[in-house]
C-alpha cells in the first residue's frame, strides 16, 4: 500500500478546473518530484494533499485511509508536513519560536530543534532573531525545519528552490538523504528540474492539470522530459 | 440596439459588443411611463400616501448613494448620517437664518454636504476596511456633538423650520415629494450613468481587485475620493429634504446611526453593488416597517438578524439569487458579446456567447 | 489645581479606554474583523452582573471573575457560531454581520431592561479617594481600574509571548493559511481570541458600571473610544493601547476643564483627527514585514 495516494482527483478553483483526473502514488521512503510550469497545477496538487483545498471528486488516501475532507490541522497530526511555496515563516516569531510551532501537534519523532539545527547549522547563530530578518536561503532552511519538527511521515515542499542561489539549493538538496534516512517521504514540487532530477526516485511532469509523463529520472530521457514539460 | 463597438480581428468573425437588449428597452419605455405617473402622484394621492412615498424615495435616494459607494468603490460607510444630519441643519440655516426659500436651500445643502465630504475623506481614507468605517462613523459624530454645541441651533433639543412651516402642507409634502423623487431618480441615474462609462468599468474593477485595477491605470484614490464626495452631497440633499418633510431637526434623530442600519439592511436584502438592489432592498424595508414598527425593539432586532442572515447564506442579497438564477439585470449593466459567423459565409448566423460578463 | 486632578483622571481613565480597546485590538490583530458590537459587548457583562447581584444579593465585586468567564464562553461561542464565517469574506461582510448584531444586542438589551440607566452598587468604596495633598485626591476606584488594565496588559504580553497558545495567537495573526499548514486549529484560535477580547471587555465594562451608570445604548461611544484609543496608541501593540486610552483620557478631562463638560468628547475627537493625520499609523505603531 503507498503512503499517498491520490485518486482521479479533479480540483476546481470556483468554476475554474485546474486539475482534471489525477492519478498519484507516492511509496514510503522515496522522493517524488512534481515538476511543470508555472500554473500545470502542482502547487494545486499539494494544497489538495495539505488540505487547504477539497477535490471535487475523486480521493487521496494517506496509509490507506481516505483524508479528503479532513481539516488541515488534523493532517498534520497524522503525519502530513508542508514548506508551503515563499517559505511563509512567521514573521514575527524567533527562529527558535518558528521551530517549537513545527511541534504544535507534538508528534513524536527524531526532530527537536536540537537536530534541527545540527541539520542546518547556520540557523543556531540565528536562533534568538525575528524571522523577518533572515535571507531568503535562512528562512527556507527555517521553513523545512519547522516542518520536520511535526515529525512528519510525508513532507510536502512548493518550490524549495525558488529565488535561491544555487550553492544554497544544493546544500538543501543535499539534506535530503538524512530526511529519508529519519523517516520522512518526500513529495516536492519544483519549477527547476535540474536539482530535484539528481535527488529524485521518481518523477511526474504535469501539464495543464493532468499529468504527461511518470516514471523514474533514470529511465527517461531529457527530450521526454522537455517534451511533456512544454507540451510539444 | 446601440452596438457599443464593432471589431474584426484575424479569425474572421466580426463581434458585436451590445449594452442593451431588446427586452431592456421595453423596460427603458416603461420607465420613463412610470417616472410620468409618479411625478403626477401628489395631485391626484392624498397627502397621507404622498407623504409614504417622500419616505421611501428619500430613503431610495440614500440607499443608492451608499450602494455607489459600497458596491462600486468599495468604501463602507457607517457614518452617512452625519452628512444627512448636516444636509439639515444646512437646510434650516438657509431657510431660517438666511432667508431663502428652503426649496433652493436643498442644493446649498448638497454643495454643504460635498464641502465637508472633501476634508473627511482625505482623513478617513487613511484607514482601511473595517476601521474605515468605524472611522467614518466618528466624522458624524463629530459633525453631530459640533452641532449639538451650538446654541442657535436648539442644541440637544433641536429647532422648527420656520420657513417650512410657512409654506403650508399643501406646498411642503408635495414640494418634498418632488425633491424626493429627483434625489431618487439622481441617484439611481447617476450610478448608472457613472457606470456606463469608462469610469464606471474603472470602478467595477476597483470592486473587483484593487491591485488590478490599480495597474490598469485607473486612478483608485480620485474615484474613491468623488465617489464618497457624492455620495456625501445626495445624503445632505436628502437630509434637508427630510428637515423640510418633518419641519422639525434635532440632532439625536438628524444624525442617528439608526440611518446606516436602515442602509445596510436595503442595501444587503436586495443585493449591494447591483442598481436594482436598493429600489427592492427599500420596498421589502417599507413593507417590514408597515407590519412591524409598532413593535419598536422588534423591529431592529429582525432587521439586524436579516442583515446577518443573508450576508452569510446569500452575500449577492436577494435580488442577487434572482440574477443568478435567471441571469436577468433590469438596468443592462452588463455588455454581451455576441459573435457573428465570417462575413464571407453566405449565412450570417448569430449566436450569443451566453451573457459573459464584464 | 484643577488642571492637575483632571490630567489624573485622564491618566486613569486611559486605564479603562484599554480595558475596552485592548480586545478590539487583539481581535483585528488575529482574525482582520473589525468588530463593531465590540463596545456593546462590554455594555452586556455589566447587565449580566447586574442580574447576578440581584440574584445572589452580593458585592458586585465578586460578580467580576464570574462575569469575565461568562463572557469568554459567550465570546468563544459568538465566535464559532457565528463570526467565524465572516472571517476572512472581506471587510463588508465583517461590517454589516457585527453591525448587525450590534443592532440586535442593542435592541435586545432595550426588551430587556428598558433604556432606564442602571448602576451596580458597590457600597462605600465608589466614593474612597486617597488624598495626595491639598488639592489632589485619587479615586480608590478609577485607581484600581487602571492598575487592572496595567495587569491585564502584563498578562497577555507574557501569555502572548511565553504561552504555546500565545505562540499560536501570533502565528495566526501572521499567516493565518501557513498557520493552518503547522496544525493550528485557526477556528479554535479565533474563538479563543474573541474569548479573551470580551472576557479583558467585561473587566472595565462591569467596572465600569460600579462606578458610573449604563443603558443598552452605550456601547456606540464605547466603540468610538476603544477605536480611538487603537488608532492613536498605533496598532499591534498592547501597551500602544494603554498609551492611546491615556492620551484619549487626558484629552477629554483637559477639554472638559478648559471648555467645559460639553466640550470633553468632542475634543477627544479632535485630537484623535488630529493623530490620524499627523501619524496615521499611529503612536507606537508595530510593523514587521517577512
Amino acid at each position: 500500500m503507498s503512503l499517498l495516494e491520490i485518486e482521479n482527483a479533479s480540483v476546481y478553483y470556483d468554476d475554474f478546473q485546474a486539475l482534471y483526473d489525477l492519478n498519484i502514488k507516492v511509496e514510503e521512503g522515496e522522493i517524488f518530484a512534481c515538476i511543470g510550469a508555472n500554473g500545470a497545477g502542482k502547487s494545486t496538487m499539494l494544497k489538495t494533499v495539505a488540505g487547504l483545498l477539497v477535490p471535487r471528486r475523486g480521493r487521496i488516501l494517506f496509509d490507506g485511509r481516505p483524508i479528503d475532507h479532513m481539516p488541515t490541522h488534523k493532517r498534520v497530526e497524522i503525519g502530513i508536513s508542508s514548506v508551503p511555496e515563499g517559505r511563509r515563516v512567521f514573521p514575527s516569531l524567533t527562529v527558535q519560536e518558528n521551530l517549537i510551532i513545527g511541534a504544535y501537534r507534538n508528534r513524536k519523532g527524531p526532530w527537536t530543534p536540537e537536530t534541527i539545527y545540527e541539520l542546518f547549522p547556520l540557523l543556531q547563530p540565528l536562533k534568538k532573531r525575528q524571522a523577518s530578518g533572515l535571507s531568503g536561503g535562512e528562512q527556507q532552511a527555517l521553513a523545512i525545519g519547522r516542518a520536520l519538527m511535526a515529525n512528519p511521515r510525508l513532507i510536502l515542499m512548493d518550490e524549495v528552490s525558488l529565488g535561491l542561489a544555487p550553492v544554497v539549493i544544493k546544500r538543501i538538496y543535499d539534506a535530503f538523504p538524512t530526511l529519508i534516512s529519519n523517516g520522512c517521504t518526500i513529495l516536492v514540487v519544483e519549477q527547476d528540474v535540474q536539482h530535484v532530477l539528481t535527488v529524485a526516485g521518481h518523477v511526474a511532469c504535469f501539464l495543464e492539470g493532468r499529468i504527461a509523463l511518470q516514471g523514474r529520472p533514470d529511465e527517461l530521457t531529457n527530450e521526454q522530459i522537455t517534451a511533456a514539460y512544454f507540451g510539444v | 440596439m446601440k452596438t457599443a463597438a464593432t471589431m474584426s480581428p484575424a479569425d474572421g468573425k466580426r463581434y458585436n459588443v451590445w449594452v442593451a437588449s431588446r427586452t431592456n428597452l421595453i423596460i427603458l419605455g416603461f420607465g420613463v411611463c412610470v417616472l410620468v405617473v409618479l411625478a403626477l402622484f401628489p395631485l391626484f394621492a392624498g397627502i397621507p400616501w404622498t407623504r409614504r412615498l417622500v419616505d421611501f424615495f428619500t430613503l431610495l435616494a440614500l440607499a443608492s448613494f451608499w450602494n455607489l459607494m459600497l458596491g462600486y468603490a468599495g468604501l463602507i460607510s457607517v457614518g452617512q448620517q452625519g452628512y444627512i444630519g448636516i444636509g439639515s441643519y444646512t437646510l434650516w440655516l438657509f431657510a431660517d437664518v438666511l432667508h431663502i426659500n428652503p426649496f433652493i436651500g436643498v442644493i446649498f445643502a448638497a454643495i454643504g454636504g460635498a464641502v465637508i465630504a472633501l476634508p473627511a475623506a482625505k482623513l478617513v481614507f487613511k484607514l482601511k476596511g473595517g476601521y474605515l468605517a468605524i472611522g467614518t462613523w466618528v466624522i458624524a459624530e463629530i459633525l453631530r456633538l459640533i452641532v449639538a454645541n451650538i446654541k442657535r441651533t436648539g442644541g440637544g433639543s433641536g429647532i422648527t423650520i420656520q420657513a417650512a412651516t410657512k409654506l403650508g402642507t399643501d406646498v411642503r409634502v408635495p414640494g418634498s415629494y418632488w425633491w424626493g423623487l429627483a434625489s431618487a431618480v439622481i441617484a439611481i441615474g447617476f450610478s448608472y450613468f457613472l457606470l456606463r462609462s469608462r469610469t464606471g468599468l474603472g470602478l467595477k474593477a476597483i470592486r473587483d481587485n484593487d491591485l488590478a485595477a490599480e495597474s490598469s491605470g485607473v486612478n483608485l484614490w480620485r474615484m474613491k475620493l468623488y465617489t464618497y464626495v457624492i455620495a456625501g452631497a445626495g445624503c445632505a440633499m436628502v437630509g434637508a429634504i427630510v428637515a423640510i418633510h418633518l419641519l422639525r431637526v434635532q440632532p439625536a434623530a438628524a444624525f442617528s446611526v439608526n440611518w446606516t442600519g436602515y442602509l445596510i439592511f436595503i442595501t444587503v436584502i436586495g443585493g449591494i453593488g447591483t442598481l436594482e438592489g436598493p429600489i427592492i432592498g427599500t420596498l421589502i424595508y417599507f413593507i417590514l416597517r408597515e407590519m412591524t414598527s409598532k413593535y419598536g425593539e422588534w423591529y431592529f432586532i429582525v432587521l439586524g438578524l436579516l442583515a446577518i442572515i443573508v450576508t452569510i447564506w446569500s452575500p449577492s442579497g436577494l435580488y442577487g439569487l434572482v440574477v443568478q438564477k435567471w441571469n436577468f439585470f433590469l438596468f443592462p449593466l452588463q455588455r454581451k458579446v455576441k459573435i457573428r459567423a465570417a462575413a464571407t459565409e453566405p449565412q450570417a448566423v448569430a449566436a450569443e456567447s451566453g451573457g459573459t460578463t464584464v | 489645581m484643577d488642571w492637575i486632578n483632571a490630567a489624573t483622571q485622564g491618566i486613569l481613565l486611559g486605564g479603562l479606554y484599554a480595558l475596552f480597546a485592548v480586545g478590539l485590538s487583539l481581535v483585528f490583530g488575529t482574525m482582520r474583523l473589525v468588530n463593531l458590537a465590540h463596545g456593546d459587548l462590554t455594555i452586556l457583562p455589566a447587565y449580566v452582573a447586574l442580574m447576578l447581584v440581584n440574584a445572589f444579593q452580593f458585592n458586585p465585586f465578586y460578580s467580576i471573575p464570574i462575569t469575565m468567564a461568562i463572557m469568554f464562553v459567550v465570546g468563544y461561542l459568538l465566535q464559532s457560531g457565528l463570526l467565524n464565517f465572516v472571517v476572512g469574506k472581506g471587510d463588508v461582510a465583517g461590517v454589516i454581520v457585527t453591525f448587525g448584531l450590534s443592532m440586535v444586542i442593542q435592541n435586545g438589551l432595550l426588551l430587556a431592561f428598558t433604556a432606564n440607566s442602571q448602576g451596580l452598587d458597590a457600597g462605600r468604596v465608589e466614593n474612597l479617594s486617597i488624598k495626595i495633598n491639598d488639592r489632589l485626591a485619587v479615586g480608590w476606584l478609577p485607581l484600581i481600574i487602571f492598575l487592572m488594565a496595567v495587569v491585564v496588559i502584563t498578562v497577555l504580553q507574557v501569555y502572548m509571548g511565553r504561552t504555546k497558545m500565545g505562540r499560536a495567537f501570533r502565528a495566526v495573526s501572521d499567516d493565518t493559511e501557513a498557520a493552518r499548514l503547522m496544525g493550528i486549529n485557526t477556528k479554535h484560535i479565533w474563538a479563543m481570541a474573541m474569548g479573551v477580547a470580551l472576557l479583558i471587555g467585561a473587566i472595565g465594562g462591569v467596572m465600569m458600571g460600579i462606578r458610573t451608570t449604563f443603558d443598552p445604548l452605550l456601547g456606540n461611544q464605547r466603540l468610538i473610544f476603544a477605536f480611538e484609543a487603537v488608532i492613536i496608541g498605533g496598532m499591534g501593540s498592547a501597551w500602544g493601547t494603554l498609551l492611546g486610552g491615556i492620551i484619549l483620557g487626558l484629552s477629554q478631562t483637559l477639554g472638559a476643564q478648559a471648555f467645559g463638560s460639553a466640550w470633553s468628547i468632542l475634543v477627544g475627537h479632535l485630537v484623535f483627527v488630529i493623530v490620524l493625520t499627523f501619524r496615521p499609523q499611529g503612536l507606537m505603531a508595530k510593523t514587521v514585514t517577512a
